[in-house]
């Protein structure tokens, strides 16, 4: 019998167990995907925004400033890459002017720092690539970037040591209530739990509707994105953003934490609650509507193109809370944007919740502090060469776009819940994510990994769950 | 700080030929760097034949025509380091290099002749839609897991982009029991070589679809499909022509860029045409002492001319090092004009030219009986008159000297369409 369990292995519901991590509880993190990280958490535009364009007084607006506030502090504690590199909300109309003053005026009210409205030219000083037709922005100096793979990886690698279960591979097929709790069936059997957490990003309404009639609905809202190379990455410092709509914050141009130039997304809702592909239609609609802001974007140095699909509520808010017909079933749903920046502060939200449900008592051993795994080219020679005599593999390149090492492979596969497909080694190390797109280091990535699972190279798979492991279930 | 007077980056095909120049025009203190742990760079996963017919006038595989050249590597006591990635060079020569066996270090070098190759485009660069499953694989990665590694990344293929290697693989995933349902081509006509065509698609009843795309990939983990789509005129696709094959793998094969991120951190210039060095007639490029050659330089269709190349990248280093002084006077432009897409080299020294000079290209698209022209200022400085003239196939010309005496103003190399 679990203290709880939480369904959904994304930024939401690992923050959720690294915070429970604190206590002494049992907790399980249940995902059908084969890795932590694998849905809205691992494609959105990877922004802790600020918190000026939510609505004064929502959740969205009190769980953003305060995950925002939260960040730099945790990409310290269980190092995560995080850069605070402000932002900008450009205005290409002069009648548009006065929308951002509200913008700016919500940001106050919210609690958002120095926020306020400039020129133009004031905007094109500190971003001298935005286009002649901007008229206007909004600048919001504490806006930043984070890597969204590694941190929800860190929170997950965190909430592990500290001892949460995770049981990825595993799908919820129903939950049932029980006089102590629910029993969560799933493909792999049954789980009893006192409470439980449903983080389950799109499917958070159906598991929802698994115990509640209260009628919940999220929509997918179908996000494309381009990818540009590093070399790219220098045409802006700031996250530059236009103007908001009712369908999300528009198409944003960024620097990654990396140094790529990230651009998207696109605003669609679909029903397919697994439909990630890109269409001709989001590409060219990215393209278009990014060069409103900035100018000279090279296209020719796009490397790759993917699909995001937020968890949109009927609310227009985040649905965090006890369902009143479930006791101690508690919704973390509608996490779209500002999801990623709220995270640490939906962690507490939850936590705070659950400590009217169950007892929360602090562990004495809890560790704070997750290291995460070696990055050798940021190192200076004479600490590469500290790795490389503890372990020759930290002077084998095996991604040359990225210069990642066999040594930073080695660790991405062999660490607590370490990554069994490509796709987990390439966001666990950025092997693969550069400019060749895996071409040149797959064969060995897979080397690595068919070493570890002791299974054949050709048997290595890119993304998804072994089908050993769905065997295992029968 | 190790010193040498000569690096070479990369042990390719270009490398140890511009090695074996350097060191027969007597520069003794060289050494290659090598990223992979043997020799001979990508020639190792080209298992089939026909390399080497000009160099060698006969037919080997990629690992014996590498082999001709690790002979004279290993003959003449070369030194080499294998498993060593070269990360940086700075303005100065300083390279930064790391090895399982050495660690990172920073060397220094005299001169640099910069031979790491090319990379494939990847299926991000090309813009196609739809999922990201797992089944796509640029040509060259799946003919390094099939050939190196003995993997076979599926049964039934489609191959979007008919380069070569799309072609070689279409014959080798043939040859290892895959069915190939269509090689997919953009263009009208095939970026391949004709022999490639006649060889790996005609001889196996492979259909190569022109002026078509993949216009969407289904399959959100493991690849179903693709949707293919002729295109018009201008490269987008006619709606209502979609046709959808069924498949497990999709191998692109749709051009290959120059890998310069290293010439770049030296403040090599790079020519926007060809994605490789801006080089004059001695292949240096705006650096000092910073030679280029073969698919780093510009994408070759032969092996053999990248050794030729090389040799001459190899023996100018090896000028160089010997104190030959840097070229008098400024040098002229020379720039593709009508049907050519680019040139190498963009710039030559008209005095420093000593019998005669290469000027290599590729034509923009299929030229029939017309004739390469080259001129300055209006004067006809070479003429070559040809059946066919096709963008899969890397021309190289020679112009004397003599035609070159006097020229002052920038030289156009262009094609006079229709003119035999």
């Amino acid at each position: 019998m679990y203290d709880v369990v939480i369904i959904g292995a994304g930024a939401s519901g690992c923050a959720t167990a690294r915070e429970l991590s604190r206590f002494s509880l049992s907790v399980c993190v249940i995902d059908k995907e084969s890795d932590v990280c694998e849905g809205t958490s691992k494609a959105n535009s990877a922004i802790v925004h600020a918190g000026f364009d939510c609505v004064p007084g929502t959740l969205k607006a009190k769980l953003n400033v305060r995950g925002s506030e939260l960040m730099p502090g945790l990409s310290k504690q269980l190092d995560f890459a995080f850069k605070n590199n402000g932002a900008l909300v450009l205005c290409f109309d002069k009648e548009q002017i006065p929308g951002l003053e509200e913008l700016a005026e919500r940001g106050r009210q919210n609690g958002v720092k120095d926020v306020r409205v400039i020129s133009g030219d004031e905007a094109r000083q500190l971003e001298p690539a935005l286009t002649d037709e901007v008229e206007a922005a909004l600048y919001a100096p504490t806006s930043g970037i984070v890597c969204p793979f590694e941190m929800t990886l860190a929170f997950a690698e965190n909430a592990y040591e500290n001892g949460v279960e995770f049981r990825l591979s595993t799908c919820v097929t129903c939950i049932d209530k029980t006089d102590a709790g629910y029993t969560v069936h799933t493909d792999k059997g049954d789980v009893e739990t006192k409470t439980v957490v449903n983080a389950a990003g799109v499917y958070a309404d159906k598991l929802h509707a698994m115990v509640s009639s209260e009628p919940m609905n999220i929509i997918p809202r179908r996000g494309e994105y381009m990818l540009l190379d590093r070399e790219a990455g220098g045409l802006v410092s700031h996250t530059v953003f236009q103007q908001p709509t009712k369908m999300g914050k528009g198409i944003l141009v960024t620097p990654t934490v990396h140094g790529n130039l990230l651009l998207g997304p696109t605003a669609e809702d679909i029903e397919d609650k697994e439909n990630t592909a890109t269409t001709r239609a989001g590409t060219a609609e990215v393209r278009a509507k990014a060069q409103l802001s900035v100018k000279g974007i090279p296209f020719g140095k796009v490397i790759t193109g993917f699909t995001g699909l937020r968890a949109v509520g009927d609310t227009h808010d985040f649905i965090i809370g006890e369902c009143a017909d479930a006791k101690g079933f508690i919704d973390v749903a509608g996490i779209e944007s500002p999801g990623l920046s709220s995270a640490p502060a939906i962690a507490e939200y939850v936590r705070d919740i659950l400590a009217g449900i169950i007892t929360l008592e602090e562990k004495p051993d809890f560790k704070a502090e997750r290291k995460g795994i070696t990055k050798m080219a940021a190192l200076s020679d004479e600490d590469k060469n500290k790795m490389i005599a503890l372990d020759p593999a930290y002077g084998q390149i095996v991604c040359r776009c990225e210069s990642i090492t066999e040594g930073e492979i080695k660790e991405a596969i062999d660490r607590p819940l370490g990554a069994t497909t490509l796709d987990g080694v390439k966001r666990r190390t950025r092997a693969g994510m550069g400019r060749c797109q895996a071409g040149f280091c797959s064969p060995r990535t897979m080397a690595l990994i068919a070493e570890k699972l002791g299974i054949g190279i050709g048997e290595v798979r890119k993304n998804g769950c072994y089908e050993s492991e769905v065997e295992d279930n029968a | 700080m190790r010193e040498f007077e000569l690096a070479i980056i990369g042990g390719g095909p270009a490398g140890m030929a511009a090695a074996v120049a350097a060191r027969e025009a007597g520069i003794e203190d060289i050494v290659i760097f090598e990223r992979d742990t043997q020799l001979g760079g990508i020639l190792n996963q080209c298992i089939h034949n026909g390399f080497g017919l000009h160099t060698f006038k006969e037919e080997l595989t990629g690992p014996e025509y590498a082999e001709r050249y690790i002979e004279q590597v290993l003959a003449l006591g070369i030194p080499y380091e294998l498993g060593t990635m070269v990360l940086g060079i700075s303005k100065d020569k300083e390279i930064s290099i790391i090895s399982r066996t050495r660690g990172a270090e920073t060397v220094k070098a005299k001169a640099i002749v910069l031979a790491m190759g090319c990379r494939e485009r990847p299926r991000g660069a090309l813009g196609i839609a739809g999922f990201r499953p797992q089944g796509v694989y640029t040509a060259g990665t799946a003919q390094k897991l099939v050939n190196c590694e003995g993997v076979i990344p599926g049964k039934e293929v489609v191959i979007l982009g008919s380069g070569d290697i799309g072609l070689i693989m279409a014959r080798r995933m043939t040859l290892e029991g895959a069915k190939v349902r269509a090689v997919v081509e953009l263009m009208p006509y095939s970026s391949g070589l004709k022999r490639n065509i006649v060889q790996c698609l005609d001889d196996y009843g492979i259909p190569l679809m022109l002026s078509h795309t993949v216009v969407d990939i289904k399959g959100k983990q493991k690849l179903e499909g693709v949707v293919v789509a002729a295109v018009d005129e201008k490269n987008n696709p006619i709606e209502g022509t979609e046709e959808y094959f069924p498949c497990d793998t999709l191998l692109l094969s749709c051009g290959l860029i120059p890998e310069n991120e290293l010439s770049k951190s030296a403040g090599v210039e790079l020519s926007p045409l060809t994605n490789g060095p801006s080089v004059d007639e001695s292949l240096e490029t705006n650096i000092e002492g910073v030679y280029a050659c073969g698919n780093v330089l510009h994408v070759h269709d032969l092996v053999d001319f990248v050794s030729e190349e090389a040799v001459r990248a190899g023996k100018n280093a090896a000028e160089y090092i010997k104190g030959k002084p840097a070229a008098p006077g400024t040098p002229v432009n020379v720039k593709p004009a009508n049907g050519v897409r680019y040139t190498v080299p963009s710039k030559l020294y008209i005095e420093s030219v000593e019998e005669s000079v290469h000027i290599r290209f590729r034509v923009t698209g299929v030229f029939k009986g017309s004739a390469i022209v080259v001129k300055s200022a209006g004067r006809e400085l070479f003429r070559k008159r040809g059946r066919i003239f096709v963008p899969s196939e890397m021309q190289d010309i020679i112009i004397k000297k003599q035609a070159l005496e006097g020229i002052t103003d920038d030289i156009t190399v262009e094609i006079e369409e229709g003119s035999v």
